[in-house]
Parts: structure tokens; C-alpha cells; sequence
């Protein structure tokens, strides 16, 4: 089981927790909502909760809940340009039908 | 594929349903939108990665152009390219026309619409029409760079700036489509920028030296509030100033001699980017080159220190004005905010952290800085952060006041105040004696309290008897960010407090609200002149009662017959004009009462020295 943040994802993971002040990781997950079924939950992370699970990558923590990582398995994230527009990105080989955004999907 | 922002813990949105939101500096000069990404504030930039927009539209007959594109016309089109439209804001064609010199603009205005108007090319526009064309540029830049609708902005406003001024951005905001959170002053939006905010309190100085404008605000934070103490500047003195002193240098230290328009603009283009390069470096070697000429030197940054040392002096009198309105001295500031381009200038920074003996706040982009503050505050009020975050500013409509003697309004919150606010003010019991006071919550803009709106009363009681002025009553005026108001009355030496809950503009509709500040300036004369006259006629019976109390205690004693009598019949003479004469004439029989009775206080003022001293010794007595 794991969960990798490319080179540009950790450091401006890094750069926002800096900005931030506190927080000791990145927390990803999904839950079930939008269009086609699941979507990605990516948050600060304060405090753990029971059944958190920890990875280290690239220097930054990442913090799935066991539920989530059925399902997130081998993803990768990026952080991407597009336009005006940047954010972070999910490649989830587990996903196997996004909805038309790709904010949400169907495993 | 979405690309998706960092979240505040519990704080996701479903997909779809993010809070987007953003922050608007509209200013003068320029305007830049700026908002919260994965918790950061950040400006955003147009496709050209240029962060600025200028505050310029372009109106040709078949369209309108905004920022460079509009600002590339101004020398070739300027009476269709409208700059500085913010000087319009909330104006009337009275104060158009007193800008007319500086505002090439042709203004009309119609019968039915008391709002100027530009002539353009492509119809004729109101200052709110314009200002709206400028938002929508920004609204439509921050839309795509988010991928989505935005949620609301909150726009910034100069601190003096008026009601009708907010109105009108408020309105501007609408005709651009704008869901507006709220407009917010804008040193505050730079203080929240540096995250003064999070302080428990403090006293801040905003130091906004633009292109042409130059603002200084004193603010106070309190518990997460600011409240402006005082604003200051001048609307004509700012970095262009410099080019122009540094442009002159240029033709002296030259010797250019045949000046003309092109050469002009050419000198000062030069003396621009020479300001900006000497920002970094000690000395800079720069060149005009014009019409196949070429004109080479050199100058270092004593040099041009020197040149623009007074013009910094003039802010930092401002600066002093500023402070004295608000009744500090300049040490007693803990933080000094630096805005607007101009704060680069290495002078501008050592000045300033001499004048306020501390070293200016300038890490952020002076220019953005009042951009990231508003999205931190449009991304709170768009709900993406926990609610312990919560920050609240509004105004006031209209102002909060008591009524005192003789049915005034003593105004203790003044209209336009940020809240949440509060405020307190200290009044004294009018009798001798008296232990109660029954204190009465007006709102309005009027002199009397009856053309006033009534919100509550109320009685403070218990209080030991004094003589009349030696009792301390603090009435403490506190609006939440609701509007909901809370006004408490304590008299301070005995401790005893009462206290009221009510909300002030319940029930007042915004036209309303409009008639009661229209009708404060129709009867602006009529209501000083009825205030005058009030306040006579609560002199006179003071004065009475003074008289009437003296007289009871030792007027048999002090004086004879003739000169009772003479006391009474100016004491009557007054008495029996008390509701009827004018304030003039009241006030020359309160005179004729005071003068009669010169020789009557004094004695009685010898007497009750006489008594203190009586039967002590000489060194007894503490002088």
C-alpha cells in the first residue's frame, strides 16, 4: 500500500504547511459524494484520528484514513498548471470512470 | 482533469461546490484580485502573468476596453480613456465640477438623473458604470483561474471613505454581477494581510504611498476589531511627484533645453525607471534618447535622496496630524504597515522607521498587499475556514446617540464607524443630589432628539446623591458584527451599572435610511440654530437653579436688601423668558443674572474660605 506525491506536489505541500503556521501533514482521502460517486478529500492535517494511516514521502506526511485507502491506493499526486488555473492533481489507478471534471469517480 | 486546492481540516467541499472567493483592490491607479488558495493568499495574475490591472476604460463606439489595452489609448484618446474614476465615486456634479481642471472629461448630466455622466464614444457612463467595467475584468480573471463562479468578493475602500462613496462601490459591485460580502477599509485589509489580526490588540499605522496618492490611517485592534482612529494624507503627492522632481533634475543636470510633449513623457520615463533601478542599486547610469538624440548621466541614491527628502517630510507631517487627531504619540505605535509602490524607495522606509521609532512592515508586495487582505476575508465570510476564525467589519448607517438636556442628541458613535465598535463617553447629573438618570438610545443624524429615531430607554438608579457635575456616568455604546447593540451605563465612582440590549437599524428600510441622511443635510441650519437655542435655554435653568440654591443657603446672610432684590429680578426676568425669547436674548439675560451676582459669589466664596481656615493655624493649612 502506498501513496507518492511527485517532486512539485511536496514542495508546494511544504511551502502551503509553511505559509500556514501549523499542521503536521497533508491528508488525503475520499468520500462518498458528487457526481459519479466518490470524490478526493485533500486537507491540512491538525491532529490524527483513529485508524489514520501514515506514509513519509519526500519529506512530507501524508495521512490516509483505512477506509480511503482501499481506494487510493498506487495513486500518485501532481501539482499542475492549467491556464490561470493550478492546483493539485489526482492519477489514481483505481479510478476507472471520472466524471467530466474529474473531481469525482467511480472505482 | 480538476485540479484541487488544499483544505482547512473538515473543511472539504463536495465536488462542484466549492466556496471560491475573492478579494478587490479597486483602486485609483490600479486594481489587482487576489485570493485563498490551499490556504495561501496569493494575487492573481492575467495571462500575460502581469498581476496589476490598470484602472482605465477605454469606450470606442462599438466597445470597451479595460486595463493596458485602455491605458495604450490614454495620449492618443483621452476623452474616451477614463482614468482615476475612483475620484468619482459617490459624487454630485458640484464636486465634478470643482475636479474640472484636473478631470478633462466632458460631464453631462439629465433632469431625471442627478448622477454626472462622461461623454464618450460609446455613450455616456456614470462612475459606477465604469468602476463596474473594471470589476467584471477582475471578477472574469479570478473565475478563470479558480475554474469556477465565485462564491462573493469583498472590494476595499479608502477609510474616509463616505457613505455615498461605499454605496456607490456597492453598486458597482451589483452591476458587475458581484455578489459583495462586504467592502472593507482598506488599511485594515492590509493589516489583516501581515496577520495583525491575530494579535489580541494593538495600535497600527498604515503608511499608503501610491503613484499619486498618499493616505496615512491610525487604527486601533481590539479584541479582533479595528476601529480607524484617525485618516490622514493628501490626495495629490505620491510617487509620480518623485519622477517629476528626478525628471527636472534630468533637464537641469542635462541642460535640455527645447522641452516638448513627447520629450516630456520621454524624461520621465527615464526618471521612473531610474527611481526603481536605485530601489536595489547605489547609483544607476541612464539614458534619453529622443528624436535622434541622446542624452547620457549618472546618478547615485544621496543624489536622489536629496531630491526627494521634502516630499517625505510632507507625508510624515500627515503622519503627525494623523497621529495628533487621534491623540498618540508616534512610539506608542506597535506596527507599521507599508503600502503602495511607493513604500520601495529605500528612503521612504529609513524616514518612516525613524518617524515611528520602529522598522516598517514591508516583506509583502507593497502593491498587493491590500488584495491579499481582502481574499483572506472574503475566503473567511465564504465559510472555508473553521468559525473560531471568524472576523466581522461593517459599518454604521447611521450614527448612535443619547439624548441629554434639553432634548439634544449627543452623538457617541459616528455614522460610517466600522463595526463591530464601541465607544463611551462620559456625562454628569444636571441637580444636586440627584441618583437616577434615565438614559435614552437615539439614532440618527439630526440635532434634535426628536427628529431622531427612538430605539430604547432606559434608567440608571442607586447611585449616592452628589452635587450637581461631580457624578462620573460612563455610557459604553458596543455593536456586534450582527448590528445588535449593547449599551451599558456605569457611574464611576460608585460602581453602579445598568444595561439595555436593542438592535438600531431594526425596521429601517435602506430608503429610509437615505431620507433620514437627505432630510440631516436640508435641515442642517435650522436644526444648529434649534440646538443653539436648546442649549440656552438649559443654561438658563441651570443658571436659576444655581441661584435659587445659593440664595436659600445664605443670601439672607451675604447680602442686603437692594442687592436681593436686584438679583431676583434678573434671576425673573429670565425665568419668565426661558420658552419664549431666542437664544441670543437668553444668553444676554444669563449674563445679566451672572454680572448682577459677580459681587454675591464672590463674597460667598470668601466666606467659605473663611470657614476652611477658621480656628486653624497657618501651618495647617495645606496650600
Amino acid at each position: 500500500m502506498a501513496i507518492h506525491l511527485s517532486d512539485l506536489a511536496a514542495a508546494r505541500v511544504q511551502h502551503f504547511l509553511e505559509n500556514r503556521g501549523k499542521g503536521i501533514g497533508l491528508r488525503l482521502g475520499v468520500k462518498t459524494t458528487g457526481c459519479s460517486g466518490l470524490a478526493y478529500v485533500i486537507e491540512f492535517v491538525d491532529e490524527l484520528q483513529d485508524g489514520d494511516e501514515v506514509f513519509e514521502t519526500k519529506g512530507v506526511k501524508v495521512v490516509v484514513d483505512q477506509k480511503s485507502l482501499v481506494f487510493l491506493d498506487g495513486t500518485e499526486v501532481d501539482f499542475a498548471k492549467a491556464g490561470l488555473n493550478e492546483g493539485f492533481q489526482f492519477k489514481n489507478p483505481n479510478a476507472k470512470d471520472a466524471c467530466g471534471c474529474g473531481e469525482s469517480f467511480t472505482v | 482533469m480538476a485540479l484541487l486546492q488544499i483544505a482547512e481540516p473538515g473543511e472539504s467541499s463536495a465536488p462542484h461546490e466549492h466556496r471560491f472567493a475573492a478579494g478587490i483592490d479597486l483602486g485609483t491607479t490600479n486594481s489587482l484580485v487576489a485570493t485563498v488558495r490551499s490556504g495561501e493568499a496569493v494575487c492573481l495574475p492575467d495571462a500575460e502573468g502581469r498581476n496589476l490591472l490598470p484602472s482605465v476604460v477605454c469606450y470606442a463606439a462599438d466597445q470597451c476596453q479595460v486595463g493596458y489595452p485602455a491605458w495604450a489609448h490614454q495620449s492618443s484618446d483621452p476623452l474616451n480613456s477614463i482614468s482615476s474614476i475612483k475620484r468619482l465615486m459617490g459624487r454630485g456634479l458640484k464636486d465634478v465640477s470643482r475636479l474640472g481642471d484636473v478631470m478633462p472629461y466632458e460631464f453631462v448630466s439629465s433632469q431625471d438623473s442627478p448622477v454626472p455622466r462622461i461623454r464618450t464614444a460609446g455613450g455616456d457612463f456614470s462612475a459606477v458604470e465604469i468602476s463596474s467595467e473594471i470589476l467584471k475584468v477582475l471578477a472574469q480573471r479570478a473565475r478563470d483561474s479558480l475554474k469556477g463562479d465565485l462564491e462573493g468578493v469583498v472590494i476595499t475602500v479608502p477609510a474616509y471613505f463616505d457613505d455615498a462613496q461605499r454605496q456607490a462601490t456597492r453598486d458597482a459591485a451589483r452591476l458587475a454581477g458581484l455578489n459583495l460580502f462586504r467592502l472593507m477599509n482598506e488599511p485594515t485589509a492590509a493589516a489583516v494581510a501581515y496577520g495583525l489580526d491575530q494579535k489580541a490588540d494593538g495600535l497600527i499605522a498604515v503608511y499608503d504611498l501610491g503613484g499619486g496618492t498618499f493616505d496615512i490611517s491610525i487604527l486601533r485592534l481590539n479584541r479582533g476589531v479595528f476601529e480607524v482612529l484617525a485618516t490622514g494624507g493628501d490626495s495629490a503627492l505620491g510617487g509620480d511627484d518623485m519622477d517629476h522632481a528626478l525628471g527636472e533634475w534630468i533637464i537641469e543636470h542635462c541642460g535640455i533645453e527645447k522641452l516638448d510633449a513627447g520629450m516630456s513623457r520621454q524624461i520621465l520615463l527615464a526618471a521612473r525607471n531610474a527611481k526603481e533601478a536605485l530601489t536595489l542599486s547605489e547609483a544607476v547610469e541612464f539614458s534619453v534618447d529622443y528624436k535622434g538624440q541622446s542624452w547620457r548621466t549618472e546618478i547615485d541614491r544621496h543624489q536622489f535622496d536629496d531630491l526627494i527628502r521634502e516630499l517625505v517630510k510632507k507625508t510624515l507631517q500627515a503622519c503627525r496630524r494623523a497621529l495628533h487627531d487621534a491623540g498618540l504619540k508616534a512610539a506608542e505605535i506597535e506596527d507599521v504597515v507599508m503600502v503602495g509602490g511607493s513604500t520601495r524607495v529605500p528612503l521612504v522606509q529609513s524616514m518612516v522607521g525613524k518617524f515611528f521609532e520602529r522598522i516598517p512592515m514591508c516583506e509583502l508586495d507593497p502593491d498587493q498587499v491590500v488584495a491579499l487582505g481582502a481574499a483572506i476575508q472574503a475566503d473567511i465570510l465564504a465559510g472555508n475556514k473553521p468559525n473560531n476564525d471568524m472576523l466581522l467589519l461593517d459599518v454604521l448607517p447611521l450614527s448612535l446617540g443619547i439624548e441629554t438636556m434639553g432634548g439634544l442628541s449627543e452623538k457617541i458613535i459616528d455614522r460610517n464607524s466600522a463595526i463591530p465598535v464601541a465607544r463611551a463617553q462620559e456625562f454628569t447629573t444636571f441637580k444636586d443630589g440627584q441618583t437616577a438618570m434615565s438614559i435614552h438610545v437615539v439614532q440618527g443624524e439630526r440635532e434634535l432628539v426628536s427628529d431622531c429615531r427612538s430605539l430604547a430607554r432606559f434608567e440608571l438608579r442607586g447611585f449616592p446623591p452628589m452635587v450637581a457635575g461631580a457624578a462620573r456616568i460612563r455610557v459604553t455604546y458596543q455593536v456586534d458584527a450582527d448590528g445588535l447593540m449593547s449599551v451599558t451605563a456605569q457611574e464611576t465612582t460608585s460602581g453602579v451599572t445598568a444595561d439595555i440590549v436593542v438592535k438600531p437599524s431594526y425596521g429601517l428600510t435602506d430608503t429610509e435610511i437615505e431620507s433620514m441622511l437627505r432630510a440631516s443635510m436640508e435641515h442642517a441650519r435650522e436644526d444648529i440654530g434649534l440646538r443653539m437655542l436648546k442649549e440656552q435655554q438649559v443654561e438658563a435653568r441651570r443658571v436659576i437653579e444655581a441661584v435659587d440654591a445659593a440664595l436659600a443657603q445664605d443670601g439672607a446672610t451675604l447680602l442686603n436688601e437692594t442687592e436681593l432684590r436686584q438679583i431676583q429680578t434678573k434671576r425673573k426676568a429670565l425665568e419668565s423668558a426661558v420658552d419664549t425669547a431666542s437664544a441670543d436674548e437668553l444668553k444676554n439675560l444669563i449674563k445679566a443674572v451672572e454680572d448682577v451676582s459677580e459681587t454675591y459669589v464672590a463674597r460667598r466664596m470668601n466666606a467659605s474660605v473663611k470657614q476652611a481656615l477658621a480656628g486653624k493655624k497657618i501651618d495647617e493649612v495645606e496650600v
